[in-house]
């Protein structure tokens, strides 16, 4: 019965066409072009655009911005554009992965408890560490080692089950980290009411306004993850027939899988130590894919990170601009404007994927 | 006879005279002795402490430096992990955001003293028979002096309680009154966490800053909140002449480490050196330390005159 839905499903798979991927591909250069002229601070399109040619070395081309402008936009505003490209876009492309690996389309890139344990790491940097470590230069680093934690301990909890190349398996292995870390986090929380501010506003998610340092700290990680994915996208294909199916077309499951969970998993906890936890892209975007572009990995993988990197740049809009010049977690707008998008695409598109 | 008579009668009155002056001066000083039971209207409504309560317990930070200011430490017999401040508070595990009443109750309080009230905490208590006054953080100077007096009345250190509000009282109107004219039209940034979190002038410590008639950059915040997260390019192009740092002892946070973050350099404090350094705990009570948060911001002020 599951091998012929499967193989249903596969006779079904549809391409990405080219249309799709320039479509996404202007998406996100319009996403990029909004992200860096809105913002709080009103400065004329024009002018943004002169300065911006003015760095790029065009003849002629000076930027009309003052001191304070230019440091707003090239300090503040650019880099911030471009993190929030990069964190939508790797947890888009992680999302679909998991997917995909884990025939499971509920799953997210938080599913193996990366969430909890960065949780667990920030929480425990901000209640116990000495004021002077603890912030901007220790919490990423905690924050990414206990993902770190929690992915190798459901991974090691799903292969002790002895059925490792069951899926559902490391799902559950991963649901079970996932509360144990969440407990532990609740628990440290309460006896620090004191840090409860910092640890909460983290867990809603942030760009945070480091400027250009968290953008060089994450693009490598981002780069390699991305690329192992994309690299392997032909792969997730056949892995998303099912286990048995991939199996007998000559597959190395359990290795593709560890691979990929790898790679999807780096990703997520660099992107999660920075931002903390954002919410819902990893599902919707790539859903959204695969409503209206069609099912296959080979363009859903890639046009992920791109429509997920110019999603999460636009929710960045929003909270900067929304209330300005106050922020909304960047958390609360993607659900908020996600979820009601996500049902809108699957009602009208819903009959044809 | 009618002179012994006129005699009797002056000395009738002028024992009664010496009784009545005596009365006279002696009650005031009785009261003065027995003030209990004593009365007050707090957050959890009407509260009467019948004698001078001897076990008190505070879950209230404030309260706690208060309680402490006007002489009634002797009579602390704990309070909660919160309150560090002075370094002779008994400083216990109990917590006043989390709080467990039979923890609580185990010191067997004859007063206790929050300024939170979660889960029904003061019901719970009520419900044992201990009384409990909740004071609610103070939205205005005034509402800060009246919790002092009222700490005071039901402790037994009314005088004391009153001398440290008019003090205060009197010092904060000193320092503002010398500041407010180089205060006019400067703007002012309150720092709570490096991640911009600030208050606006509808909090308590907003309205120091609109006491010395300081501008707040936070006003311009939509969305109601009175404790917004600013935008770092807005922060930057309000360009505040004065910058109080909150988040000291929390986050580490200095001059140096915000002259440091991208674009802060051209802020205007930031270029004049007038970045206040305060402790967190300072901003964030409304006890008899308020004066050291006033002074704090009147001295920046006198230093940005010189500028």
């Amino acid at each position: 019965m599951e091998a012929a839905a499967a193989t249903a499903r596969a006779i079904r798979v549809r391409g990405v066409t080219p249309g799709w991927a320039v479509a996404a591909v202007a998406f996100l250069a319009v996403a990029l072009v909004v992200g860096v002229v809105a913002g709080p601070v009103h400065i004329g399109v024009g002018d943004v655009l002169r300065s911006l040619g003015e760095k790029l070395g065009i003849p002629g081309v000076t930027s009309p911005l003052d001191a304070t402008q230019e440091s707003i936009v090239w300090d503040l505003r650019v880099p911030r554009v471009l993190l929030a490209g990069l964190v939508g876009g790797m947890l888009a492309i992680a999302g679909a992965t998991y997917q995909g690996v884990f025939h499971n389309p509920l799953a997210d890139p938080y599913l193996l408890g990366v969430a909890a344990g960065a949780g667990l790491g920030a929480t425990l940097s901000i209640a116990y560490l000495p004021d002077a470590l603890a912030g901007r230069h220790v919490l990423p680093v905690a924050a990414f080692a206990g993902a770190s934690i929690a992915v190798v301990l459901a991974y090691a909890i799903g292969r002790a089950a002895g059925r490792e190349r069951d899926a559902a398996t490391l799902v559950l292995a991963g649901v079970t980290v996932a509360s144990f870390f969440t407990a532990l986090q609740t628990f440290v929380q309460q006896q620090n009411a004191d840090t409860l501010q910092e640890v909460t506003s983290w867990i809603l998610g942030s760009l945070p306004n480091t400027g250009w340092s968290d953008v060089v700290a994450l693009t490598p990680y981002v780069l390699v993850a991305t690329a192992v994915i994309v690299a392997m996208r032909r792969v997730v294909d056949v892995l998303s027939l099912g286990d048995l199916e991939a199996a007998s077309l000559g597959v190395d499951v359990r290795r593709t899988r560890l691979t990929l969970v790898v790679a999807a998993t780096v990703g997520t906890a660099a992107a999660v130590a920075v931002c903390g936890l954002i919410a819902f892209v990893g599902i919707i975007v790539p859903h959204a894919i695969r409503l209206v572009a069609g099912t296959s990995y080979r363009g859903l993988l890639p046009l992920s990170f791109v429509v997920g990197a110019g999603f999460l740049i636009l929710a960045d809009v929003v909270a900067r601009t929304a209330l300005a010049p106050a922020e909304v977690p960047i958390g609360v707008i993607t659900a908020l404007f996600g979820a009601p998008f996500f049902a809108f695409v699957l009602r009208t598109r819903g009959g044809r994927a | 006879m009618p002179r012994r008579f006129a005699l009797a009668a002056f000395l009738t009155v002028f024992a009664l005279a010496v009784a009545l002056v005596s009365t006279a001066v002696a009650s005031p000083s009785r009261s003065a002795a027995t003030p209990f039971p004593a009365t007050i209207t707090v957050s959890n409504g009407q509260v009467t402490i019948q004698k001078r309560p001897s076990r008190i317990v505070s879950l209230s930070a404030t309260a706690t430096e208060t309680l402490f200011a006007i002489g009634a430490g002797k009579q602390v017999i704990a309070v909660d992990n919160q309150s560090d401040y002075p370094k002779t508070a008994p400083r216990t595990s109990l917590s006043g955001f989390t709080p467990n009443v039979e923890a609580i109750a185990g010191y067997r309080p004859d007063l206790v003293v929050i300024s939170y009230d979660p889960k029904g905490l003061s019901e719970a208590l009520g419900k044992l028979g201990i009384p409990v006054v909740h004071q609610d953080a103070a939205a205005t100077l005034p509402g800060a002096y009246q919790q002092i007096r009222q700490l005071g009345k039901i402790t037994g250190h009314t005088a004391e309680a009153n001398a440290l509000a008019t003090g205060m009282k009197r010092k904060i109107t000193a320092i503002v009154a010398k500041a407010r004219a180089k205060a006019a039209g400067v703007t002012v940034y309150h720092e709570l966490d490096p991640t911009l979190f600030t208050l606006t002038s509808n909090t308590f410590v907003g309205r120091v800053y609109a006491l010395f008639g300081l501008r707040n950059i936070a006003d311009a915040a939509k969305g109601g909140t009175e404790y917004p997260q600013l935008s770092a390019e807005y922060l930057i192009s309000a360009n505040p002449a004065l910058i109080v740092l909150a988040d000291t002892v929390c986050c580490a946070q200095n001059a140096r480490t915000v002259a440091a973050r991208p674009g802060w350099s051209r802020i205007a404090a930031v270029r004049t050196g007038s970045v206040v350094r305060l402790d967190d705990s300072i901003a964030s009570r409304w006890g008899p330390r308020l004066v050291n948060l006033v002074r704090a911001v009147g001295t920046a002020l006198g230093r940005l005159g010189r500028q």
